[in-house]
């Protein structure tokens, strides 16, 4: 992940033949960036535009309407004061803990135990475990519905915590067994002649030293729980138990005449969490995005 | 993979007499101890992933009231439905399209990123990732209201060069290129991000050995950074193929199948048809025919993530 790769350009700089050519590849990728970037932060940008205007200022068509002339924070307080919107927040925290919590015992253990225990059918289960990953929540989610509903979970938030983990699991256990295979061996025999038991193995040097991988791990349960639609869209029908993916998109979109700084405001609000932890924790979400192709 | 600490104790000490035994002891207890360590996976791909894909299969040969079996009858009826069979084709232009666009911007990006110095690649690419780490749902919502037939903040642009203001949701073309766009800026970033990976993995020295021959930049990508990257690439093309194939998201809330089902995907049309219409077997039988093209996709991952731990090994 770090940044070491040394462009090759300082190889080219005796050359005086190359040396345009290299300042002319540089302009060539700081446009492209800079084009890029503005591309992919006009959305978010015009949204928080919008989300800072009344609803008379969006609604006049004179002007442009990628500035705001009167910014007003009005959206964002009705949203904070009306009790349905912070349900929502406080389902999807609610829902995204246990989802969290759940998959990191869940895939840390298994992980653990496929690294390093060699048991009837340990590759097999490693190989089922990635190919789960692939299965899309799209394929399932009819089925599960019949499953969730037997079990009298519809419309409930209990629902999403049990069926979550379907998302989570896999590639948390498939990014763990990366992690944990890349552990030498030395250790844990170390810790075997000093008499420690699987569990203290476990707790007292996998985790540990694996602990990057632990929280790309959890960053990578946190953001799809938080931002998983399919299944609360199919599975929740009332206010009061929809997480804020679905609350936003179908709650605050009432009739003919849209409130749309509300619903910009709402949108950016339930987005904020990922955004934040993205901001912090950058070098891990990616090492979690990149885990599933170049280590494993 | 792992030689397991254990048994490599156990067999360096033939001699030692009651130890071994307990060893041995140990090491027959080991397997049951590993085996409850995954019991909660197994039990989660188990009774939640592989029951419910069995169980679809059942639903989708029962009847509307799954009163009866009627075999194959919804696939029937699916295969000679016009409507369908426009799902069966959005579904393609959308999932080939999106990728394409997708992989080559990501390629062409991940490039640029390279190509700077090192210190302000961290800048560039935090800002160019943010499009994958906002719900997709949520900045969908956002399109949604740039595509406005009334307010359009893009049209607002495009009328400023003169260009005539499109109907982005309001007609089926127009339509379907929206739906790619947003999945394009949405997938873009993640692209990229694998791309720089592997990019950063080729060794200079292979870029310095094909300069002193004489390469020049074209041929460097082209017998270079191409055949090392090539694995990567193949497999995230397949991943987003799968992820793309079965998306759901940015069709709900853009167009929510419209203008006249001329954007309905298989998920969305899935939705459709077994939640909102209740006909659950059918449903169902709409999602199972994404199966057979998610399983191809999925085989040729496993074959590119197994030849590529040969490689490093």
């Amino acid at each position: 992940m770090s940044a070491t790769a040394i462009p090759a350009s300082y190889t080219g700089r005796k050359l005086g033949s190359l040396r345009s050519e290299r300042r002319w590849a540089l302009w060539v990728a700081y446009a492209s960036l800079i084009i890029a970037c503005i591309i992919f932060l006009a959305p978010p940008f015009y949204m928080l535009v919008t989300s800072l205007k009344s609803s008379a200022e969006i609604s006049n068509l004179s002007g442009n309407p990628w500035l705001v002339k009167a910014p007003t924070l009005e959206n964002y307080i009705e949203l904070i004061n009306n009790p349905l919107f912070r349900g929502f927040f406080w389902n999807s925290i609610i829902i995204t803990v246990c989802v969290v919590i759940i998959s990191m015992v869940v895939s840390v253990l298994a992980a653990f135990a496929l690294a390093r225990m060699k048991f009837w059918g340990s590759q097999m289960l490693a190989t089922g475990v990635f190919l789960t990953y692939l299965v899309p929540d799209t394929l399932l989610f009819i089925p599960l519905y019949q499953i969730v509903g037997g079990l009298g979970l519809l419309n409930s938030i209990w629902g999403l915590v049990l069926i979550y983990p379907t998302l989570t699991v896999p590639f948390c256990t498939w990014i763990m067994i990366g992690y944990f295979a890349s552990i030498p061996k030395e250790l844990d025999e170390a810790a075997l002649i000093d008499g420690a038991n699987w569990m203290q193995m476990l707790t007292k040097i996998f985790i540990p030293v694996a602990l990057p991988g632990i929280i790309a791990a959890t960053i990578f349960a946190f953001t799809v729980s938080w931002a998983a639609f399919v299944y609360p869209t199919a599975f929740v029908t009332t206010p009061d138990q929809m997480p804020l993916t679905i609350g936003v998109v179908s709650q605050l979109i009432r009739g003919d005449t849209f409130a749309w700084g509300q619903i910009m405001a709402g949108a950016l609000m339930a987005a904020l969490p990922p955004v934040v932890v993205y901001a912090f924790l950058m070098d891990y979400y990616i090492a979690g995005l990149t885990a599933g192709a170049t280590k494993g | 993979m792992a030689a397991d600490g254990t048994l490599v104790v156990a067999e360096a000490r033939p001699a030692g007499h009651g130890r071994a035994s307990t060893l041995q002891r140990f090491a027959r207890r080991r397997s049951t101890i590993a085996f409850l360590m995954t019991l909660p996976l197994i039990a989660i791909i188990g009774g939640l992933v592989a029951y419910p894909a069995a169980y679809a299969m059942y639903l989708s040969t029962l009847n509307r009231r799954m009163t009866a079996n009627i075999g194959l009858g919804n696939f029937e009826i699916l295969l000679e439905n016009d409507t369908f069979r426009a799902v069966i084709w959005q579904s393609c232009i959308f999932a080939i399209g999106a990728v394409v666009a997708k992989a080559l911007i990501g390629f062409w990006l991940a490039h640029m990123l390279h190509a700077i110095p090192a210190k302000g690649q961290r800048k560039w690419r935090g800002m160019l990732l943010v499009p994958w780490v906002i719900p997709p749902a949520l900045s969908t919502l956002g399109w949604w209201w740039m595509f406005d037939p009334s307010y359009s903040s893009i049209n607002w642009i495009l009328n400023i060069f003169a260009v005539p203001s499109v109907p982005w949701l309001g007609e089926p073309w127009w339509a379907r290129i929206s739906v790619i766009m947003v999945n394009v800026w949405y997938g873009s970033p993640f692209f990229m991000i694998m791309y720089l990976a592997a990019l950063k993995s080729v060794p200079d020295q292979l870029y310095e050995a094909a300069a002193i021959d004489g390469a020049t930049g074209w041929q460097g990508l082209r017998y270079v950074t191409l055949p090392m990257m090539q694995n990567i690439i193949s497999i995230t093309v397949l991943f987003s193929l799968i992820v793309t194939f079965a998306n759901y998201d940015i069709v709900r809330v853009l167009t929510n199948g419209g203008p006249r089902d001329m954007t309905q995907v298989f998920a969305s049309y899935a939705f459709q048809v077994g939640i909102l219409s209740g006909n659950l077997p059918r449903g169902a039988a709409v999602s199972l025919f994404m199966f057979p093209v998610l399983a191809i996709f999925a085989y040729f991952i496993l074959r590119g993530i197994n030849r590529r731990n040969k490689e490093q090994m």
